[in-house]
C-alpha cells in the first residue's frame, strides 16, 4: 500500500473519526488497542483463519459464469461470498469481532442487522464461541427478513425491534449504540460494515480483506480489468477493494438506486449526499439543507442505509473507486436473471452490482470483470414473491 | 444587544455558577426540546420554568438521529420537527427565550447539524441569539478542538464531557484543557428518567474539583427531586431533561404540571 491510513485519529483524508458520546470513548480507545495487538498476534490470526476454514468454509471459490459471460459478452467471474456458512460474507466480520470479545473478557455482544445477514452470523458466531447475544432490526426489516429473524432466535439470540425512524437500518445501529452507551462494560458491539466510529471501520476491513486477498492468489499471475461490489455500509466492496486498491484494476461499487436517482427514495450516499457525520464518523451521507440525516429507501434491507463507510469516502475523494447506482427494478430483474441462467439465487443487494455489469455490458465487452457476490438470496424469496416477480 | 440583557451570554453563565458557588448552591437548568409544545408557545414554557426556579435553561433544537437520548426525547424530538422546527426557528426560539426570561441559555444539539450550518456561522448566529453557551452530545474531547474554538471566538461556552467510564488520566486531560464547563453524564447510558439514583460519577467529579475551577453540571438519568438533591451536593448544576420533556408531552396544554414539577426540582437543587 502506498498510504497508510487510518491516522492515529482514525481519519481517512477528512473522513473518519471517532464522533462518540464520551461514554464509548474509553471503550472506543481500549477497542482500537486491543485490535492492533491481536492483529499483531500469530495466536489469534491463526484462529481467525483456522474458524474461517474449517468452520465458514473458506476460501470461497471463483465461478465463471459461462451462460451469463456469453449473453454479455464479457468474461464474468463470481467470487463466491454467498458460499460462506450461513451465506454471506457478513461471517468473516464476525468471527473475528466474536475473538476480539473473548479476549477483551466481554461475555456479551450486541449488533445491528438490516438484511439480518450481520444478524444471522453475529448470532452464529456467539453461539460458536459461547457469547450472549443481542440483535437490533427495525420493524419494517423485521418483516421484509422473516426467514433472518427466526435463524437467528434459533441460534440462541435475542432480537430487539426497533420501531424508531423508518424501522430500517440506520434505526438499528442508532438502537444498538444506545444500549452500548449503558452496557460497554461487559459488552461489545460487533458492527456489520465498515461504519461507525474509529476503530470499527478499520477492523471490519481488515476481517474483510480477506476477500481481495483471496482472489489475488486465486487468480495467480492473472488478473481482471474490473471489479464490481455492491456498497450499502460497504464492508464487501472494501474486503474486495482493499487489497486491489493500487493494483490498476478498473474498481466499481454499486449503490441502491432505489426508486431511481431523481427521486429522494434511494440509497445512494456516495452518489447524492454531502459530507456529515453520521453514527461516529465523517462520510458522505443523505441529509436535507439542514444536516438533518434523511431516510434512505432501497428494495434490499442492506443498502437500505443514509450513509456509507469513511475510507469509500476517501476513495471517492481519491478517484481510486469508481461508485455507480442500479434500482431496484434493475437488481430485480438481475436477481431472477442470475437465478434462471446459473442456478444461483444472488442477495438482492449483490443483484445490485450485476444489474450495473448488464447494463454496462457494451463499454466491458470483452473484459474480465469479477462480480464480488456478497450473498445468497433465500433470505428474499419470500419478499420477491410477494412482489410477484 | 448584549448591554440590553447584561445577563445573557457566556457571562451571564459564568455569574450564575459564581454566585451559586458563593451561596453554597448548585444552579438548576432544566432542558425542553424547542418546538414544543408548539413552535409559538415553546417560549412560554421556558418563561413559566423561569418564574418556577429555573436558573439557566438548555434548549435542544430536534435531531432526526439523536444518539444520546432515550425514548422522551427521541419522541420529542420527532413531533417537535413534525410540528415544523428547524435550526434557524431554534436559534429564534433562544433569542426569545434569553430575552424574556434574562437567565443563560445553553444550546443543545448533535455534530452533523453545525456541520451542514457550519461551525464558525453556527457559533456566531447563537451567540448573536444570546446563547451562553452550546452542548453538542456526540462530540468527545479528540474532536472537539475547531468547536471550542468557534465558541471561543464567539464569546460563548463549550461543553466538554466526563462520564462513568471516563478513565482518570482522561478527566485530567479533559479538565486541563480548560472547557468552558464539564457536562458530567450522571449514569451510564442515554437521557430517560431512571428509578434509582446512581452515583457512578461522583469520584471523577471531586477528582475534577481538585485539580480545577471548571463549573461542572451533572445530567442523565437526573428525573426526581431526591436524584436532583443528589446531583446538587456535588455539581455547580443540575440538568433535567426526560422528566420535564415528558410532562410537555403528556399534558401539553397544563401549564400548572410543569410549574409544579420545575418548583420541587428547583427547590431539591436549590437545597
Ligand atoms: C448479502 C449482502 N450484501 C451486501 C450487504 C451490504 O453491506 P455491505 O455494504 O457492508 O457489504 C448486505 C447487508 O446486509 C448483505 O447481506
Amino acid at each position: 500500500m502506498t498510504v497508510s491510513l487510518p491516522d492515529r485519529r482514525g481519519r481517512y483524508g477528512e473522513f473518519g473519526g471517532r464522533f462518540a458520546p464520551e461514554t464509548l470513548m474509553p471503550a472506543l480507545l481500549e477497542l482500537e488497542s486491543v485490535f492492533e495487538e491481536a492483529w499483531g498476534d500469530e495466536a489469534f490470526v491463526g484462529e481467525y483463519h483456522r474458524i474461517l476454514a474449517d468452520f465458514v468454509g473458506r476460501p470461497t471459490p471463483i465461478y465463471e459464469a459461462s451462460n451469463l459471460s456469453k449473453e454479455l459478452g464479457v468474461r464474468l467471474l463470481l467470487k463466491r461470498e454467498d458460499l460462506n456458512h450461513t451465506g454471506a460474507h457478513k461471517i468473516n466480520n464476525t468471527i473475528g469481532h466474536g475473538l476480539l470479545a473473548k479476549r477483551m473478557g466481554k461475555p456479551r455482544i450486541i449488533a445491528e442487522t438490516g438484511a439480518g445477514q450481520h444478524g444471522v452470523a453475529s448470532a452464529t458466531a456467539a453461539a460458536l464461541l459461547g457469547l450472549e447475544c443481542e440483535v437490533f432490526m427495525g420493524v419494517k426489516d423485521i418483516e421484509r427478513q422473516a426467514l433472518n429473524v427466526y435463524r437467528m432466535e434459533l441460534l440462541g439470540t435475542r432480537v430487539v425491534p426497533v420501531s424508531s425512524g423508518a424501522g430500517t437500518l440506520k434505526d438499528a445501529v442508532s438502537e444498538a449504540m444506545r444500549s452500548w452507551v449503558s452496557t460497554v462494560n461487559t459488552t461489545h458491539y460487533m458492527i456489520g460494515s465498515v461504519v461507525g466510529p474509529h476503530p470499527f471501520p478499520l477492523i471490519v476491513r481488515e476481517f474483510q480483506k480477506v476477500i481481495g486477498e483471496e482472489l489475488l492468489s486465486q487468480m495467480g499471475e492473472e488478473r481482471p480489468d474490473v471489479v464490481v461490489a455492491c456498497v450499502g455500509g460497504g464492508s464487501n466492496a472494501m474486503g474486495v477493494f482493499y487489497p486491489l486498491i493500487d493494483s490498476g484494476i478498473e474498481l466499481i461499487g454499486v449503490e441502491a438506486g432505489g426508486l431511481g436517482t431523481e427521486t429522494l427514495a434511494h440509497g445512494a450516499s456516495l452518489s447524492l449526499g454531502r459530507p456529515g457525520v453520521l453514527h461516529g464518523s465523517m462520510t458522505y451521507m443523505l441529509q436535507d439543507e439542514e444536516g438533518q440525516v434523511r431516510e434512505a429507501h432501497s428494495i434490499s434491507a442492506g443498502l437500505d442505509y443514509p450513509g456509507v463507510g469513511p475510507e469509500h469516502a476517501y476513495f471517492k475523494d481519491k478517484g481510486l473507486v469508481r461508485y455507480e447506482t442500479a434500482t431496484d427494478a434493475e437488481a430485480l430483474d438481475a436477481f431472477a436473471w442470475l437465478s434462471r441462467k446459473e442456478g444461483i439465487i444472488p442477495a438482492l443487494e449483490s443483484a445490485h452490482a450485476l444489474a450495473w455489469i448488464r447494463r454496462e455490458a457494451a463499454s466491458l465487452a470483452g473484459k474480465t470483470v469479477v462480480l464480488n457476490l456478497s450473498g445468497r438470496g433465500d433470505k428474499d424469496v419470500q419478499q420477491v414473491a410477494a412482489l410477484g416477480v | 444587544m448584549f448591554s440590553r440583557w447584561p445577563h445573557l451570554g457566556f457571562n451571564g453563565l459564568k455569574e450564575a455558577f459564581a454566585s451559586a458557588r458563593a451561596e453554597g448552591r448548585a444552579v438548576f437548568m432544566p432542558f425542553l426540546t424547542a418546538g414544543l409544545p408548539s413552535i409559538e408557545t415553546s417560549v412560554d414554557r421556558f418563561v413559566a420554568m423561569a418564574a418556577a426556579g429555573a436558573d439557566a435553561f438548555e434548549v435542544g433544537i430536534p435531531y432526526a438521529d439523536p444518539l444520546m437520548d432515550g425514548p422522551t426525547i427521541q419522541k420529542a424530538s420527532e413531533l417537535a420537527r413534525e410540528r415544523g422546527m428547524t435550526m434557524s426557528l431554534g436559534i429564534d426560539l433562544v433569542r426569545s427565550v434569553a430575552s424574556e426570561t434574562d437567565k443563560p441559555v445553553i444550546v443543545m444539539t448533535y455534530v452533523n447539524p453545525v456541520l451542514s450550518m457550519g461551525i464558525d456561522h453556527f457559533m456566531g448566529s447563537v451567540a448573536t441569539a444570546g446563547a451562553a453557551g452550546v452542548i453538542i452530545a456526540d462530540l468527545p474531547f479528540e474532536e472537539s478542538a475547531p468547536f471550542s474554538a468557534a465558541a471561543a471566538g464567539h464569546d460563548i461556552g463549550l461543553a466538554l464531557f466526563v462520564a462513568p467510564t471516563t478513565p482518570e488520566q482522561r478527566v485530567r486531560e479533559i479538565a486541563a484543557s480548560n472547557p468552558a464547563f464539564i457536562y458530567g453524564v450522571a449514569e451510564m447510558g442515554v437521557t430517560g428518567e431512571r428509578a434509582d439514583a446512581g452515583h457512578h460519577i461522583d469520584a471523577l467529579i471531586r477528582l475534577v474539583r481538585s485539580i480545577s475551577q471548571v463549573p461542572i453540571v451533572l445530567g442523565v438519568g437526573i428525573s426526581t427531586p431526591d436524584q436532583a438533591a443528589e446531583a446538587a451536593k456535588l455539581a455547580d448544576g443540575v440538568i433535567v431533561g426526560s422528566a420535564i420533556v415528558r410532562i410537555v408531552l403528556e399534558q401539553p396544554d397544563d401549564l400548572e404540571a410543569l410549574t409544579t414539577t420545575v418548583s420541587s426540582l428547583a427547590a431539591a437543587v436549590h437545597g
